[in-house]
């Protein structure tokens, strides 16, 4: 059974299994583990992000395509309901017009971006995605009367997901039932559902021949693939997971913004994840997306700590600044692309195989 | 003079997972011209280019005037004094003809002081040369490219010119030019040629080296292989008439 | 010797020098046709030099990069890391030598600036050595490692700056003589605008000399074309592209610099936000070509200058329907690089 789902590809090692394990139960149990808002909130960026990581994955890791404008379908899935819900009302009808259209325009413009470039070499996709998405999101955010520009907008959800709606009367396991922990589990088995569906694509046939691509281009074309066709449906299809993550963050969220949907910031968030937590890999979203998330909410604190604690000397204190947490994931970043490519995920398996026992 | 200019033994080369050179044993006296015949995909350009370190051995050695080259980077082994002219000429199109010919000429410090007396030289087989010499080196055709790329090859003395199929392409017209080019050429210089055009070397060549899958599998003196009629039909699957 | 002249007498007849001019006529016909558009004569005239200081500036920041790539087949994601790091390097002379730069003469402004481009060319300079050592070289031929190899030394080049100057904006203040306009008629041109023309015109004249007069311009030109090729003839690639790759660094910090100084405030994202226009520049230019960029960075520029007067709303996404427009012409860019 859990092989199905997994679709026989499995973690491959204890101590991963056991990792993956206790994210997903933390994540399941989160709003009766965890009490406040913020932790609440980590726990669903969480699961936004472990499909959003691994959509790139899918890219990056399994199709070696590097692109830039990630951030721009999530964006769209954002915007898309954001603006849906804040024109049409907090309705059903109005999440799900939102979504299909965020769907389709992430389609075109994937199927475009894709059609105009992935002919060529990785490097002027790279750099194409790069200029699209930085135009985009010069876009959204000047085109104020639409969008909310820089402010964003904030908007109200359905009924049944409104923080004050209530389920129950009674409480279950000492908490209310309310909108927010309906939405929370709206967001946490969508993300989970589309994670166990990535997971089919790339243990599919077609999964298969992407990896084929990847590992050479020429031979995949010589065994009678067109690549360019192969490239440019992963490339869709991760647009359109992205864009269905960003659906999930802006109904956990009810608000849409370019500084949180839109930034680069968010692109680099999702490399550092994809690279630190492995790529080609899927499972290296859940780690990553887990470690990532966490640490950039709670290991700021200790940051802070540390650079109070330093404040005499100037420099050091700049160095450990809670602002500066990029500067060691970069370092990070930067050695892991070095040393482990294969990033958590493939350091753990590596030590399984040499042990030699799964 | 009893060691041979150029010496491989044993050579095996891969090309990423490819084993394409299986223990390549080739000799290459001082003097005169080596041709190196095979037919196609036989190893003959992977040889040139594994002796000019541009793919590197994975055993055997390559030794080149009494130094052993197998492993050294492919300025250097230039330097010691191989002069490469390879299959695809490697011209630079967006550079003159004179500026092809200064990049390789290493010790003229500018355009203007290259040796005008070995030009000269040159033009004296390639008179083309001398009429387009200022015009961008891909306008040119293709034979004339192929005698940029020679040219480049002898604008200094060099101890040895690796020539990968100077002949591809060339009406018969302008191999006749090139026939004569090498037989003035070979009175100073040692040639290794790599030819498919059997009557084009058989009166060039003094010895012979033929290739098939990754191995030498005859060599001996080209006038011995030229008379052999039954020998060519079995080493290089056609007879001299056929191929006329 | 008859066979030989035979040889000689073959292909008699000149072959055509086939040189490229539409991409030359571009930016004059753009310029001319925009006339008419904008209407008045002297705002064109602002405009035009606007857009082409703008220009000059991307192009000094583009060229060092379409030549990297060019040359070792290397993409520097990081590129924009070294405009930041001209720029911020300049604000060492710039501000303690504050009253060098609002002294009222043209000789104490340029000396304490030139001081400035200097320091803030050897620091990138040497920084591009380094970033060449420590990440770049054991990524090569590995296009995916090099991107987000580079992609992260970005990163951690522009957290540094914020940890070495501080996470605030610093406003940099033009020298005094370099502020306000001329006056001719009826058009305004800004002084730093001109000056800016001329510190770009002066630095592609001089790589356009060095390329095609020196022999070790002609080599990075050769090796462009065919790297392999040049080692055979016996020269070391590795350290030709060292130097273009020091070079282009320098060159970065200097328009780092200048951009900088045109824009009057500092902040460590400068870099990572030109980026992109500089990547619009040399795939418009053809990657490689240093002609190209040329083109391509006045074309952007002077399209993004027209479209802010004419259609304020088009200048948002200009630089992409420029690049959009040129590869559905030119699928490889204006001056596509011959490749092995
Ligand atoms: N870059 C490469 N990658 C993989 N295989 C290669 C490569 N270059 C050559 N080969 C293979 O190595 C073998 C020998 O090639 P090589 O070019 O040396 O042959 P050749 O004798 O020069 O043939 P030709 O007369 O056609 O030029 C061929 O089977 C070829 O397919
Ligand atoms: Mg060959």
């Amino acid at each position: 059974m859990i092989r199905t789902l997994l679709s026989r590809d499995l973690p491959r090692s204890r101590p991963l299994s056991a990792m993956l394990l206790v994210v997903l139960l933390g994540l399941m149990l989160a709003p009766f583990l965890v009490s406040g808002a913020r932790s609440l909130n980590v726990a669903a960026t969480i699961c936004v992000f472990v499909v959003l990581v691994a959509s790139y994955d899918l890219l990056l890791g399994y199709t070696g395509i590097v692109s830039f404008a990630h951030t721009m379908f999530y964006g769209i899935g954002a915007y898309g309901v954001g603006l849906a819900l804040h024109g049409m009302g907090p309705s059903w009808w109005a999440v799900f017009v939102g979504t299909a259209g965020a769907l389709s325009l992430s389609l075109v413009l994937a199927l475009v971006i894709g059609l105009f470039s992935l002919r060529v070499r990785a490097i002027f996709y790279a750099m194409i995605t790069l200029a699209v998405a930085s135009a985009f999101s010069v876009v959204a955010s000047q085109m104020s009367d639409f969008t909310g520009g820089e402010d964003g907008r904030t908007f109200k959800v359905p009924e049944i997901l409104q923080p004050s709606f209530r389920l129950f009367d009674a409480e279950i396991l000492g908490r209310v039932v309310d909108g927010k922990l309906i939405t929370y589990y709206l967001v946490f088995f969508s993300a989970l559902a589309l994670f166990l569906f990535m997971l089919r694509i790339v243990n599919s046939p077609f999964g298969r021949v992407l990896q084929a691509i990847r590992e050479n281009d020429f031979r995949a074309e010589a065994l009678g693939y067109r690549t360019v066709i192969y490239r440019t449906l992963a490339n869709c299809l991760g647009a359109l997971i992205a864009t269905l993550a960003g659906v999930l963050m802006a109904l956990w969220l009810r608000y849409v913004g370019p500084k949180t949907m839109l930034s680069f910031e968010v692109m680099t968030d999702i490399l550092l994840i994809v690279v630190i937590g492995g790529m080609g890999t899927i499972y290296g979203a859940v780690i990553g997306s887990a470690l990532f998330i966490l640490a950039q909410n709670y290991l700021q604190v200790l940051m802070a700590q540390a650079s109070a604690a330093m404040s005499g000397i100037p420099f050091l204190a700049n160095l450990f600044h809670p602002d500066r947490w990029l500067l060691w994931l970069g370092v990070l970043f930067v050695l892991s692309v070095y040393f482990f490519p294969t990033g958590i995920v493939g350091r753990l398996r590596i030590k399984a195989l040499l042990r030699g026992r799964p | 003079m009893s060691d041979p200019l150029l010496q491989l033994a044993g050579v095996h080369t891969h090309i990423g997972q490819y084993h394409i050179l299986q223990g390549v044993d080739l000799v290459v006296p001082q003097g005169g011209i080596t041709v190196l015949l095979g037919r196609n995909g036989a190893g003959k350009t992977t040889t040139l280019r594994t002796i000019m370190g541009l793919w590197h051995a994975s055993r055997g050695t390559v030794r080149f005037d009494g130094g052993d080259i197998t492993q050294s980077p492919t300025p250097d082994i230039a330097c010691s004094g191989i002069a490469y002219v390879p299959e695809s000429m490697g011209i630079f199109s967006d550079l003159t003809v004179r500026e092809n010919l200064y990049l390789a000429a290493r010790s003229v410090k500018r355009a203007g002081e290259m040796d005008e007396a070995r030009l000269e030289w040159i033009f004296g087989f390639f008179g083309a040369l001398k009429k387009f010499w200022n015009q961008p080196a891909g306008t040119l055709s293709g034979g004339q490219k192929q005698m940029v790329a020679i040219a480049r090859a002898i604008v200094e003395p060099r101890k040895l010119l690796l020539i990968d199929e100077p002949t591809k392409g060339l009406a018969p017209a302008i191999i006749q030019g090139m026939i004569a080019a090498f037989r003035e050429l070979k009175r100073t210089e040692t040639i290794l040629l790599v030819e498919q055009n059997f009557s084009f070397v058989c009166a060039l060549g003094d010895s012979v080296a033929v290739m098939d899958g990754g191995r030498i599998v005859h060599s001996g003196s080209m006038a011995a292989l030229a008379d052999d009629r039954e020998l060519q039909h079995k080493l290089l699957g056609l007879s001299l008439d056929a191929h006329q | 010797m008859t066979s030989i002249s035979q040889v000689a007498s073959q292909d008699s007849a000149l072959p055509k020098v086939r040189v490229d001019m539409l991409p030359l006529l571009l930016v004059p016909v753009l310029a001319l046709l925009m006339l008419p558009l904008v209407g008045s004569f002297p705002t064109w005239v602002t405009l035009t030099v606007a857009g082409l200081a703008m220009g000059m500036m991307v192009f000094m920041m583009a060229s060092g990069l379409t030549l990297i790539f060019g040359l070792m087949d290397v993409l520097n994601f990081g590129h924009g890391a070294f405009v930041s790091v001209g720029a911020f390097t300049a604000t060492l002379v710039l501000l303690p030598m504050k009253s060098w730069v609002e002294a009222e003469s043209v000789w104490m402004n340029l000396s304490v600036v030139g001081l400035a481009i200097l320091l803030a060319m050897l620091v990138t300079g040497l920084l591009g050595w380094a970033f060449e050592r420590i990440i770049i070289r054991p990524v090569y031929g590995l296009h995916l490692k090099q991107i987000l190899i580079t992609m992260g030394g970005m990163i951690v080049a522009e957290q540094l700056i914020h940890v070495i100057w501080g996470a605030e904006q610093i406003p940099l203040q033009l020298p005094a003589t370099f502020r306000g306009a001329f006056i001719f008629g009826d058009a305004a041109l800004e002084k730093y605008r001109l000056i800016a023309v001329g510190v770009g015109l002066t630095v592609f004249i001089s790589m356009f000399l060095v390329l095609n007069r020196t022999k070790v311009g002609l080599l990075i030109r050769a090796g462009v074309e065919n790297g392999e090729m040049v080692e055979a003839l016996g020269y070391r690639i590795r350290r030709l592209f060292v130097g273009v790759f020091v070079a282009g660094s320098a060159l970065a910090g200097l328009g780092g610099v200048m951009w900088g100084l045109y824009k009057e405030t500092l902040t460590a994202a400068i870099g990572g936000e030109i980026t992109v226009l500089v990547f619009i520049v040399i795939i418009v230019g053809g990657l490689g070509s240093v002609g190209g960029c040329f083109i391509g960075a006045m074309l952007v520029a002077l399209v993004a200058n027209y479209a802010g007067f004419l259609a304020p709303k088009v200048a948002l996404v200009s630089d992409i329907l420029v690049m959009v427009t040129v590869l559905l012409w030119r699928p490889q860019g204006l001056y596509p690089v011959a490749k092995r």
